[in-house]
């Protein structure tokens, strides 16, 4: 069941197996508990930031675009 | 499941890019450029290669902007033409990249610790032996949402590259998992599995710190 969790929230289970899946999660303290914590698992992911592209590089994708049909 | 096309921001982002608009094209530059020279990475042997692979990749959108149909997501599109150019780079360096190698050996591994389960031997076979930490349990006080981050980033860093590329493209810049297959070449299984291990080495780590911050 627990390998199911991920799909579950991914919403890639066909609605037969996630029926499945939240009637057995109502019943099972251990399976709640284990979706808990890969949700937060997600939202915690959800916060990370990307580092800004060096300026040297942002420079020359910059001169790319005005030297591009696109840009010109 | 309907093919994902193109959206309508998309639409929208691609009618400003052909018709010069700097900012938009920054602005997207600024989001995909950073995944982009780790995706190139994978490939080809330097830091130095992949950013030259990165400024390709983005000549030959703007090369063949004018020709998007709209068939996939634009983003997708954007990564399909880094991955091409990848490649062929790598292989011109003679580097060929085993998929295990991106993908970790690791993936037949379970998002569970088989102990915490009751053995065959047990009546109720199957059912949790120990049930997982409840992270709800823990004062809210004690987490530091900035050393959260700090320590899935690092988890992140440590994981082999194309399970924390999935993960982060999934959870951290909300891409659809189709448009993470047919952007990274991979299988609707691989794209899956490659996401649920790498989401079950974060939940490790965030696991860990739950029970470190409970007993201060």
């Amino acid at each position: 069941m627990v390998e199911l969790l991920n799909d579950y929230l991914d919403g890639a289970l066909p609605g037969s197996e996630a029926a499945h899946v939240e009637a057995h999660v109502s019943g099972c303290d251990g399976c709640e508990t284990a979706l808990a914590q890969l949700r937060e698992t997600i939202r915690r992911s959800g916060s990370l930031t990307e580092d800004q592209i060096p300026a040297d590089q942002r420079d020359l994708l910059l001169a790319a675009f005005r030297g591009s049909h696109a840009g010109a | 499941m309907e093919p994902l096309r193109a959206s309508s921001d998309d639409v929208t982002l691609v009618a400003r890019l052909r018709a010069g608009d700097e900012a938009a094209y920054m602005s997207l530059v600024e989001t995909l450029t950073p995944s982009m020279r780790r995706v190139a990475r994978m490939y080809v042997r330097t830091d130095a290669v992949a950013d030259e692979v990165v400024q390709d990749a983005w000549v030959g959108v703007l090369e063949g902007i004018g020709r998007f149909e709209g068939r996939s997501s634009l983003r997708t599109w954007i990564f399909r033409i880094l991955v091409n150019i990848a490649r062929n780079r790598g292989k011109r360096e003679g580097r060929s990249v085993a998929f295990a190698v991106l993908a970790g050996d690791d993936l037949d591994h379970p998002s569970w610790d088989p102990s915490a389960f009751l053995g065959a031997g047990d009546a109720s076979a199957g059912h949790w032996s120990s049930l997982p930490f409840d992270w709800r349990g823990v004062p809210e006080d004690r987490v530091e949402a900035g050393e959260l981050r700090r320590l899935i980033q690092e988890t992140l860093d440590t994981l082999p590259a194309m399970q924390a590329e999935v993960l982060r493209l999934r959870d951290v810049a909300g891409w659809r998992s189709e448009e993470i297959r047919n952007a990274l070449d991979l299988t609707d299984t691989n794209e899956r599995v490659l996401l649920h291990r790498a989401r079950t080495r974060v939940r490790e780590a965030i696991d860990r710190y739950y029970r470190t911050v409970d007993e201060t």
